[in-house]
């Protein structure tokens, strides 16, 4: 064998092991990543990796080579007292030096790539899809631009959808604390800081971009501490095709249609009734800056694939954004029986008065026809 | 000769004499003394720290476990980072600065021996109140208290107070111990020891030290801004009246980054005693190393948005702070390329203290590594807020201060108490903090990686976080392994180890020419300094100097113990304590009790009588 076709084996071997130990697919990882702004930061990553690799094994190696070498042997002689080497010191100074400096100038224009959507020729943003994300605590509530109304916005919350191929450009903001607005796959997170109006009324909000190469359900989490349960605070952005984004948009701006099944009108009734509407709107759309109600809306809950902000999961698996209505309901029961269980500290437990007053509580027929109800607003 | 007129007329209590018991430690104002306090004081609540962690990773061990609540476990985490930082590894510093520095200066104690001993007990009353808090409800916006999350909307309890007044007080405390290792580093040096011969933990000392002057006022003043939006209705961090939540983030971290570096310099300081002695070599740059252990502490202002990068500053003000921090690698690997230059080729023996000292070298350089990979704002996109920073923080804290610590220990054991420390525990415990150290950090990189974010209290099945976090919890139990017999070693060593001789490592500074323990009076004659490494140096020219044994009865005049450090602190807890609920009329009339109790204390302190008849003047 000649050194070409050994180096040829060595190689292969390397590649080969390096992608059975390539990190899986797991649903929030960073090492897979479905779009230009997460692929971009991932580059920089592997490329500060390799170098810190060599320093390590440079550092580590000496360190061992030298504890192991110069070990002290009962004849051991005073070794040569060097006080030091300036040229030496020089080197160890300016080639770090250098290397960082070029790591930061790389580093910087992926950095200027993520912060906004590539622009056009003209200077301005290129083709790209608005939204708004509004952190709550522990959920998220997403407002999309009305196709056929200026003044209006679409108003959803913890699931949203977004045309594949397209950059999503996302204001952020938020009615409580800090959040962070986190979909691994896609792009690195920026934070939803609480920020004060100008005299105008408009708020410098943070914003941020992406784009999916492929359709697909990405997870997301706020990933800034927020209060007590920031760890259940979660999201889902599902990619489609852009004929099929439109048609999904066209959906969202109609209410759920009305099933003639009579416990979901008594649970109707309840909804009014028992104040839940005093918080969740069954409104698809809202004016535009407009202060949304304290809780998610739910006009489209049904056709979500999870409940209570990604902790539970309406579809049989986690790949699919078919829902099964067994799963759903069983979900909404856990869900209005205990929310403290599944969201310890959220709002509704501590504020709605069916929770708060145990006269006011409801009971099970009351649930049962909620649920009923809740089940027809696809 | 009397300076007041008035000070006849006061009734004064003569200075405590009693040498041994209770009251010697309560009223000690030597600061060996001093030094254990700190040390055992400090370890202690390393152990409280460690307790809290490992509640955290036994809920942590597996997917949606239920050991603690969502509101306890953020308490946990909370108590866990500011006790670490604040009650542990800045005290265990303040360990070695207060037994350390006269000696390797060559004085016989430092320059305001009773603000010594004041430090020493406003640090214990800060930890105290910091604990208490556990009691009704500990503190759980985490230890960078992020408004608004510190606010009273979110936050009515009172476990944010705690933490506030704990780390006013706290505060106060560095600040008197910082002013004074300053002073007595200019003024106490024995003659001949000019700057450029100071020994280089007494230069990182130095340098710690003035970065806790001017880091501690930036925290003091946003404490104080939080305390005024949280008992009197202010709106710096109010965001609907027109305060900025940004502007906390500003102020903790133009605090917070120095003192990472104040957590690390004297770690640094420490491993770059011990290599050269085990190596039989100068350090190899010595003026390099204290250059860039300035040049660390300078460029430490000028990196704290780098803990920002996600708050939204623009693109602009990341790249900035990007390269001011990547730059700040450059005088942090010349030292770890002077270290390893001072052991090339040297004569090197694997004690203890130095095992600790080159895993020092081989841990912290890990933590170095992957914080130059979130110095870069574009890669940092990914890591902020996950599992990754927590790895990079502990093998820059954990593996890097905590292991230095230890070699320090080791290394400064025999001076403390005049017994050697056994060699074989000591191995036991640095071969298992090595393993239980990785095993519990290193998968941290991976869980961050593959999306777990930081500070949730229970994470969902199927995410690829499950193996790694149940091999960190796994760590944990190893670590504990190893601490045990590090205390175990301790014990046995200080009862019934083997005396110590006066210079059993063949070391190179003045600490190690006077007898072990180090007497009461520390030098019985002032030295004369003619060199760096003054007593190898000494050693070199004389192989048979004998270092004399310790004075049975001496006269040297010593600084006198002083009932009033310990009195002075004590009002100021009870005067904290009371400040905590500040709208009730008991706690009004608690405060007011501990502020005159701080005032008889201080009054005191400033007329107190000197015993010796000799004397005219106090100190």
């Amino acid at each position: 064998m000649n050194i070409k076709k050994i180096t040829t084996i060595l190689l292969a071997g390397i590649i080969l092991t390096l992608t059975a130990c390539y990190p899986e697919n797991f649903n929030q990882t960073t090492f897979h990543p479905y779009g230009p702004v997460a692929e971009r930061q991932l580059d920089i990553f592997w490329l500060i990796l390799i170098g810190g690799i060599v320093v390590f094994l440079l550092v580590e190696g000496i360190l061992i080579y030298s504890a192991l070498k110069f070990r002290r042997k009962k004849d051991s002689p005073l070794p040569k007292q060097i006080h030091g080497n300036h040229k030496l010191e020089i080197v160890w100074t300016v080639i770090p030096g250098i290397v960082v400096l070029i790591f930061s100038i790389l580093s910087i224009n992926t950095l200027m790539y993520a912060a906004d959507v590539p622009k056009d020729a003209e200077g301005n943003l290129g083709n790209h899809k608005s939204l708004h994300a509004i952190g709550h605590q522990w959920w998220f509530e997403f407002r999309y631009p009305h196709p056929n109304d200026d003044s209006q916005q679409v108003v959803l919350a913890n699931e949203v959808y977004i045309p594949v191929g397209i950059p999503v450009r996302i204001e952020l903001d938020t009615v409580d604390v800090i959040h962070s607005f986190w979909v691994p796959k896609l792009a690195g997170k920026v934070d939803m800081v609480p920020k004060p109006k100008d005299r105008n009324g408009v708020k410098d909000n943070n914003y941020m971009w992406f784009e999916a190469s492929e359709p697909g359900i990405y997870f997301g989490q706020c990933a800034e501490f927020c209060g007590a349960s920031h760890a259940n605070m979660k999201f889902k952005i599902i990619a489609v095709t852009p004929s099929e984004y439109d048609a999904w948009l066209m959906t969202q701006i109609e209410p759920a249609a009305e099933w003639p099944d009579p416990l979901a009108k008594e649970g109707a009734d309840v909804f009014k009734s028992a104040g839940c509407s005093g918080c969740h709107s069954l409104k698809p759309v809202a004016k535009i800056g407009s202060k949304g109600r304290l809780g998610p809306n739910l006009t489209h809950v049904a056709s979500r694939t999870h409940l209570a902000a990604g902790m539970l999961n309406n579809t049989i698996s986690l790949n699919t954004t078919t829902i099964n209505d067994a799963y759903l309901q069983e979900n909404l029961r856990d869900w209005i029986t205990n929310p403290a269980s599944i969201k310890p500290g959220n709002l509704m437990s501590a504020q709605a008065t069916v929770y708060t007053d145990p006269d006011k509580a409801l009971t099970e027929s009351q649930i049962s026809a909620l649920i009923a109800y809740l089940t027809t607003l696809k | 000769m009397t300076l007041f007129p008035i000070q006849i007329s006061i009734p004064s209590i003569p200075r405590p004499v009693k040498p041994t018991g209770l009251w010697s430690w309560l009223t000690t104002i030597d600061h060996k003394r001093i030094g254990i306090l700190y040390g055992v004081t400090a370890f202690i609540l390393f152990l409280s720290g460690g307790i809290e962690a490992t509640l955290m990773r036994l809920q942590l061990s597996g997917p949606e476990l239920d050991l603690v609540s969502a509101e306890v476990y953020n308490q946990l985490f909370t108590m866990h980072g500011t006790t670490m930082i604040f009650l542990a590894i800045m005290p265990m510093g303040a360990a070695f600065f207060n037994f350390i520095i006269p000696l390797q200066i060559g004085a016989r104690d430092v320059a305001f021996p009773r603000l010594n001993a004041f430090s020493y007990w406003t640090f214990l009353a800060g930890a105290i109140m910091l604990k208490l808090s556990w009691i009704g409800g500990a503190t759980n916006a985490g230890w960078f208290g992020y408004a608004p999350l510190t606010s009273v909307s979110q936050n009515p309890g009172t476990g944010i107070d705690f933490w506030i007044i704990s780390l006013q007080i706290l505060g106060v405390a560095s600040l008197a111990a910082a002013f004074n290792f300053i002073v007595t580093i200019i003024n106490m040096r024995a003659p001949g020891m000019h700057m450029m011969r100071l020994p280089v933990f007494i230069w990182m000392s130095f340098i710690t030290a003035i970065l806790l002057v001017l880091a501690f006022p930036v925290i003091t003043v946003a404490l104080i801004e939080l305390t005024l939006d949280r008992y009197y209705d202010f709106n710096f961090f109010n965001v609907a009246n027109g305060g900025s939540v940004v502007l906390w983030q500003h102020l903790f971290w133009v605090f917070g980054h120095p003192e990472v570096y104040i957590l690390i310099l004297p770690a640094m300081g420490i491993v770059s005693e011990v290599l050269p002695v085990f190596s039989r070599k100068p350090l190899f740059g010595y003026s390099t190393i204290v250059l860039a252990g300035a040049i660390i502490a300078f460029m430490g202002w000028m990196v704290w948005s780098h803990h920002m990068f996600t708050v939204g500053l623009g693109p602009a003000a990341n790249a900035i702070f990007t390269i001011t921090t990547m730059l700040i690698a450059v005088p942090t690997g010349i030292k770890v390329f002077n270290w390893l230059a001072t052991i090339w080729g040297g004569s090197i023996k694997l004690n203890t203290p130095m095992l600790f000292s080159l895993g020092f070298i081989a841990m912290f350089l890990i933590g170095g590594i992957s914080g130059v990979m979130h110095a870069v704002s574009a890669s940092d996109a990914q890591q902020q807020d996950t599992y990754f920073i927590p790895a990079h923080i502990h093998y820059a804290v954990f593996g890097g201060a905590i292991m230095a610590l230890m070699s320090g220990v080791h290394y400064w054991f025999q001076k403390t108490t005049g017994k050697m420390f056994g060699e074989i525990l000591g191995k036991f415990h640095f071969w298992t903090l090595m393993l239980g150290q990785n095993l519990t950090f290193f998968p941290m990189h991976f869980v961050g990686l593959e999306g777990m974010p930081r500070r949730i209290y229970t994470y969902a099945e199927g995410m690829g976080w499950d193996l790694w976090n149940g091999v960190s919890t796994f760590g944990v139990f190893i670590l504990i392994i190893s601490f045990l017999a590090f205390m175990l070693n301790v014990i046995k060593s200080w009862k019934s180890g083997p005396i110590a001789p006066a210079d059993p490592w063949d070391a190179r500074t003045l600490e190690w020419s006077i007898p072990s323990p180090a007497p009461e009076y520390n030098f019985s004659e002032i030295p004369q300094v003619k060199a760096l490494d003054d007593w190898w140096v000494t050693k070199q020219e004389n192989p048979d100097i004998e270092v004399p044994d310790a004075l049975e009865n001496h006269s040297i005049h010593l600084p006198q113990p002083s009932y009033w450090p310990f009195v002075t602190a004590l009002g100021i807890l009870i005067a904290a304590y009371g400040v905590v609920f500040n709208d009730l009329l008991v706690p009004y009339l608690i405060a007011g009790i501990g502020t005159l109790v701080t005032f008889i204390g201080v009054y005191s302190w400033s007329l107190e009588p000197v015993n010796d008849p000799d004397e005219h003047t106090s100190h």
